[in-house]
């Protein structure tokens, strides 16, 4: 019996080198919830000796051991708590080989961090043997109990930095529709495809981060292209009404985001660096240096594309074609010309936003840009349909409002809040905020 | 070696199968808010869901008969009619079809939030809501029919219920839009302002188009969960979207249509994930997975649209001259 006992031993400490390495590679990959991962073979059990049965495990996060955190154990008439030690390790003790509750304690969490959502209290059985590990996941967060000055404070710079985002899509959405008429319900994948190229040369291909970003946009604004040129401008020539483009949108946005599904896979993928720690702090609010950077690339593309329409030749052109199409034609405005750049650079602006919410949420998946595309036309609409400047100002109201509303309604209520205020918009100012009242005739 | 009769019986079953007839009667919705009155209502899925959920949460939270949980469902999609209608029906089509879509999705996160779990089983939906209907049933126990299609009392029954008001309400939408009702609801589509200048209220004409299609989405949902069970994902934009489709194909102003269209729709989409599956696993199409092959359908769906909507906006059906597609 000797020997096959200690190969038992061996393939067990393989098994946790290989956790190890699991535990590792997760985390270098960047994977935002960090698996507490339990420890079987470590833990000291002398201090639990009453008990047959244990129920273990680690906590860490971000693989720093978090110590203090306080574990409580319910069930059969029994209940204990244990905090956890030093490495994070931590074990209770039960009397029966049964089903327990176990809940680990937000509130003795540090700052920022949270167990994923409703997983703090986790139902565990034992198995064949009479020690069981349980994993609680951990994740980034907030918990309300932070003080409310501050939590608004810091829902206010997320929602920015979602808004400016949501404004790089919104304008280019707004201007394709005051050029076009048309409402494109394939912007959606048009944010998607910026995010997943850089997927593709960045992590696929391996190429550095900033030269991915480049090429992924430059791609996006081959897209914006080649969708025009392949099929809206032929639609236009054939005089095809506004609502049959519209319908021509929604089949080719289906047909787009499934073909992505086929191509990458139903799963979620994260861009280097989508996961590094908030190690800005400014008050009360924590912030990753990509954050900063992608609120500073925001502004200076805004920034950029607001010289563009009031400054540059072309830029006017696009607000006369916008304004009235006709009469920059017969004023010696190519119509076409102007469509054409503005198809480029809205898909360009669309690909930046991707890439931007895919380091939000964060995550790259095949319906990313369909999953904002409504708070995209929310922004659209609030800021009045056409406008640019508009466009920038919903999508801002809509970001804070998102975030600011996760105060009181739970998170995956919390594009409700955002949906319902562009009803209410429509319902006493139906032009927008910036919309001229002609428009809705 | 490809099972043939496999595919061409599981696409032919399609035929007259409840999701068939759910999917017609939702596209006879449809064609009274987009083919007849030139409505964009692009949240027919809140108006399935509100069925669905009306129909489930009433039986099983509330106990009621299942004619009174019928009734919760037609009712909650009235009210839903009016909500959407009250601050977009005066506005210009495209913002009906933002806040149709916005709304249908608000619906539809209601339904899966963790919030309501207790009610609606956020996620993972509701199930056991079907006893009451079953009791209806006045065929005895067996298993009926022949070829593809046999079934047994309980699957009979469904398709009846399903397909007998699709027929009703088929010869019901044709009364009704031939009569001085459907006149105006045909002439506010091509002409607003024409209608409004006849002393006509194009707006509570608008609303009611808006009520009663929404209420024929409403049975669709109802019909929809019969043979499954109520789950949130189903209610997506993309059910919508297929709706379109089917409406589309067989031509939005037309009453046979919708229902010729869905039964189309749902057996070349049968026959093709079928067929498709069928050679992944016989190996014909190396470069395929199965998951992928499953996936293929909605890429199938949305370049038909796009093809449709370009080359014969009429549909099979549809007559040139009534198009939906004004300006």
């Amino acid at each position: 019996m000797e020997p096959t006992q200690s190969v038992a031993e061996r393939s067990r400490g393989r098994w946790l080198i290989l956790l190890g390495i699991l535990v590792a590679a997760l985390t270098l990959s960047g994977i935002a919830a960090s698996p507490a991962v339990a420890d079987e073979a470590s833990t000291e059990s002398s201090e639990q000796e009453e008990f047959e049965y244990f129920f273990s495990g680690n906590v860490t996060f971000d693989d720093e051991p978090l110590e203090g955190v306080r574990i409580t154990v319910e069930g059969n008439g029994f209940d204990a708590e244990t905090e956890t030690d030093a490495d994070g390790k931590w074990t209770i003790g039960v009397p029966e080989k049964a089903e327990y509750e176990l809940t680990l304690d937000e509130d003795t969490l540090p700052e920022g961090v949270v167990v994923e959502d409703g997983q703090a209290t986790v139902t565990a059985e034992f198995g064949l043997t009479n020690r069981k590990s349980v994993n609680f996941f951990l994740g980034e967060g907030q918990r309300v109990t932070t003080d409310i000055g501050a939590q608004v404070l810091i829902r206010v710079v997320n929602g920015l930095n979602f808004g400016l985002l949501l404004a790089l899509a919104a304008i280019g959405l707004s201007l394709i529709f005051g050029t076009t008429g048309l409402s494109n319900f394939a912007h959606a994948e048009m944010i998607t495809f910026g995010a997943l190229m850089v997927l593709s040369f960045g992590v696929d291909l391996a190429l550095p981060i900033w030269l991915a970003i480049i090429i992924a946009l430059v791609l996006s604004a081959a897209l914006g292209w080649t969708l025009d040129a392949a099929i809206w401008k032929p639609l236009r020539r054939r005089g095809v009404g506004l609502i049959q483009l519209m319908i021509v949108s929604i089949g080719l946005s289906l047909a787009m985001r499934y073909v992505y599904q086929f191509i990458y896979g139903g799963s979620t993928r994260q861009l280097p660096g989508a996961t590094i720690p908030s190690d800005i702090h400014l008050g009360p609010v924590t912030l990753s240096w990509i954050d900063v950077a992608s609120m500073i690339t925001s502004v200076v593309v805004l920034g950029a594309v607001a010289y563009f329409l009031l400054r540059t030749r072309i830029g006017k052109a696009t607000r006369a074609v916008s304004d009235n199409a006709s009469l920059a034609a017969a004023s010696g405005i190519d119509v076409d010309r102007v469509i054409r750049i503005v198809w480029v650079m809205g898909a360009a602006l669309a690909g930046l936003s991707g890439i931007l919410w895919a380091y939000f949420r964060p995550g790259v998946s095949w319906d990313m840009g369909f999953q904002i595309l409504l708070l995209v036309f929310a922004a659209v609409t609030l800021g009045g349909l056409g406008t640019a400047f508009g466009a920038l100002v919903g999508s801002i109201i809509v970001g804070m409002f998102i975030e600011l509303s996760t105060l009181w309604l739970p998170s995956d209520m919390k594009y409700v809040g955002a949906l319902i205020v562009l009803i209410l918009v429509l319902l006493f100012r139906p032009q927008g905020i910036l919309g001229r009242r002609e428009r809705i005739g | 070696m490809i099972d043939w009769i496999a595919i061409f019986s599981n696409a032919a079953q399609e035929l007259i199968s409840p999701t068939t007839a759910a999917y017609a009667l939702a596209a006879l919705g449809l064609a009274i808010h987009f083919g007849y009155t030139g409505l964009l209502n692009f949240g027919q899925a809140g108006f399935m869901a509100l069925g669905a959920y009306g129909y489930a949460i009433s039986i099983l939270s509330f106990g009621f008969p299942v004619w009174a949980a019928v009734l919760v469902g037609i009712g909650a999609s009235i009210v839903f009619a009016l909500i959407l209608g009250i601050p977009t029906l005066r506005l210009r089509a495209d913002y009906l079809a933002i806040v149709t879509i916005a709304a249908a999705e608000i619906l539809r996160l209601i339904f899966t939030t963790n919030t309501f779990d207790a009610i609606t089983g956020s996620a993972s939906g509701l199930q056991g809501y079907k006893t009451g209907f079953a009791a209806l049933n006045p065929i005895p126990d067996g298993t009926y029919g022949f070829g593809p299609f046999t079934y047994n009392a309980y699957d009979w029954w469904i398709r009846i219920v399903g397909w007998s008001l699709v027929t009703v309400l088929a010869v019901v939408t044709w009364l009704i839009m031939r009569s001085p009702w459907g006149r105006v609801i045909k002439g506010i589509r091509e002409d607003e302002d024409a209608v409004r200048a006849l002393g006509k209220n194009v707006y509570s004409y608008k609303m009611q188009s808006l009520i009663l299609g929404g209420v024929y989405g409403t049975l669709a949902g109802m019909i929809f969960v019969l043979p499954r069970s109520v789950v949130p994902a189903n209610y997506q934009t993309s059910l919508t979207f297929f709706v379109y489709a089917i409406l589309l194909l067989g031509g939005a102003a037309t009453i046979l249509g919708p229902v010729i269209g869905s039964m189309i729709f749902w057996v070349l989409l049968s026959f093709f994930s079928g067929f498709v599956a069928r050679a992944v696993e016989a190996g014909w199409l190396p470069f395929m997975s199965q998951v992928q092959a499953g996936q293929l359908r909605f890429i199938l769906v949305g370049v038909a649209i796009m093809l449709i909507v370009i080359f014969r906006p009429q549909g099979i059906f549809g007559n040139k001259k009534e198009l939906a597609f004004v300006k």
